[in-house]
């Protein structure tokens, strides 16, 4: 059974972004260095799609260029429709690492997006995802105080808490212990059940691509281009050791060139 | 940590600088004794000339346009160095365009502007805070630029993306990022403002604790008198610094001095 599939999208779910011929060369000190490579992807409405590559292939760079950090040398991205321009609290990227705020306090944190709201309202909001993300108790306490992953899901429910479409996680667990990294990935696919966002997810770890994604976009090294898009066909839970996860995970391993031995 | 150590030795910590000072009180007096005391006045001399000073109302009135003229020229350059520090190092180009001009006049000593202080403003306080003022400005403004300029970008992108204007960004972002810098360059330059202080009240004008130490010596060797004097300016000094580092124990700011 070929692990291959098209570059689609089944017809039943909306496109909610879409990347065409996005081609991107930065200029520095005279040397032009060619990124990314005639990208073309497109991600369903609560889709989660994991880019996978090794590292410094420009896959955060394409992250940056949907969040609209970046804009492309040539080609498009679009959200929802319209092109992508600049950042937009629609879209909302989880940093790799120390993206909370230092000088707020986890409510503050969460509630950072939500000026515009009146304060009764706020105030729910934060207290829900203050809840979501096991962060109870904690309410007053300062990043500093905190641990690498009680930091990482204070960063992500700030992203869920301004109701974003979507979430753009730069490899947001890359930081952590094994164990926590484990937990945390347990806890997104939690949340992201709960509250179905599309998300793309940045990671240079194969198996937290198979273990998290509906879809692996497989990068190759610099100038990026999409190698292959492996469709993961597992329900969640998923069991690491079925069959077919092992045979997802060993043709990735094969597609990026490694043998699957030390 | 602090849990596991018992009031006794706190206190012990705490009495070991003050029995330090003590041994050289008695250090200082026996030295004075062995030599004949026009070096140097004895312990007891200087309590004399600080008692002399109080009763005669001068201390407090000394103390008193001391800090006067520290805190005009200090908050005029507070208020001055730090908004246009900001800008300068949030525009690129405006840093590239006074960036020379600040390295030539930065390494300037304050003191050197005591002939064109008073060219300009006559003898009298107005001198003495422009040259507090002077010696404030540039270290007040590098610091703004440089605090501005190490702001990690992932605060700028996170404040940027989740829809700030320009002018929240600078509210809710870049100046809660730049505090814990400020506050250690604020430090740092209020006891510059100390110093050039003192230097100024002994050319500039008539009153202060930098004129009580040029005066005490003109008008009568009074040496109890000049070593009061030091030791106030050294007292207020460390009074200063202690209430500038109480800021950076601020919840909000603490992030700043951490460790890892």
């Amino acid at each position: 059974m070929p692990v291959t599939q098209p570059v689609s999208v089944p017809a039943a779910v909306t496109t909610k972004l879409s990347v065409e011929h996005v081609s991107m060369v930065f200029e520095r000190d005279g040397k032009s260095t060619h990124v990314l490579n005639d990208i073309n992807l497109e991600v369903g409405d609560g889709e989660f799609v994991c880019l996978l590559g090794p590292s410094g292939c420009g896959k955060s760079t394409l992250l940056n260029a949907m969040a609209g950090f970046l804009s492309p040398t040539s080609g498009e991205i679009r959200a929802g429709g319209e092109v992508v321009r600049k950042p937009d609290p629609r879209r909302i990227f989880v940093f790799q690492e120390r993206g909370v705020f230092p000088w707020l306090t986890v409510e503050g944190n969460i509630g950072f997006g939500l000026s515009q709201l009146s304060r009764a309202e706020r105030e729910k909001r934060i207290a829900y995802y203050v809840k979501m993300v096991g962060l109870e108790g904690f309410e007053k306490t300062y990043p500093q105080e905190l641990s690498g992953g009680m930091k990482q899901r204070l960063e992500v429910a700030r992203a869920l808490a301004v109701n974003p479409d979507m979430l753009l996680l730069d490899e947001p667990f890359g930081a952590l212990d094994s164990i926590t990294r484990l937990i945390m990935r347990g806890e997104l696919l939690r949340i992201w059940e709960a509250e179905r966002k599309t998300i793309v997810f940045v990671t240079h770890d194969i198996d937290e691509a198979v273990q998290l994604a509906d879809r692996v976009v497989v990068m190759s090294a610099r100038p990026a281009t999409i190698q292959q898009i492996v469709n993961i066909d597992i329900a969640h839970p998923r069991d690491i050791s079925s069959p077919r996860y092992l045979e997802l995970r060993d043709g990735i391993f094969k597609q990026i060139g490694l043998a699957h031995k030390l | 940590m602090q849990d596991e150590t018992t009031a006794s030795t706190k206190l012990r910590i705490q009495l070991r600088p003050i029995a330090f000072i003590a041994v050289l009180l008695v250090l200082w007096s026996i030295a004075i004794r062995w030599q004949p005391s026009h070096l140097l006045p004895g312990p007891w001399g200087v309590v004399g000339g600080i008692a002399d000073l109080l009763h005669h109302g001068l201390l407090l009135k000394y103390v008193v346009a001391s800090l006067f003229r520290v805190t005009w020229g200090f908050v005029l350059a507070v208020v001055l160095a730090i908004p246009l520090g900001l800008a300068v190092g949030w525009f690129r180009r405006a840093e590239m365009a006074l960036n020379p001009i600040l390295q030539i006049l930065r390494p300037i000593s304050p003191l050197a502007w005591i002939p064109i202080a008073i060219l300009w403003f006559g003898v009298g306080d107005l001198a003495a805070i422009f040259l507090i003022f002077v010696g404030c400005f540039f270290p007040l403004m590098l610091t703004a630029i440089n605090a501005v300029q190490s702001i990690p970008a992932v605060y700028v992108n996170a404040g940027r993306n989740f829809g700030l204007s320009s002018a929240a960004l600078a509210y809710r972002v870049l100046y809660p990022a730049v505090v814990p810098n400020l506050i250690v360059g604020l430090r740092i330059t209020l006891g510059i403002a100390w110093l050039v202080v003192v230097a100024a009240e002994m050319i500039a004008v008539s009153s202060g604790l930098g004129f009580l130490i040029v005066d005490a010596r003109n008008a009568g060797n009074r040496y109890d008198l000049v070593v009061a004097g030091m030791l106030i300016i050294g007292l207020i000094g460390l009074l200063l610094d202690m209430g500038m580092r109480s800021l950076e124990k601020v919840k909000s700011f603490r992030w700043g001095y951490s460790e890892d």
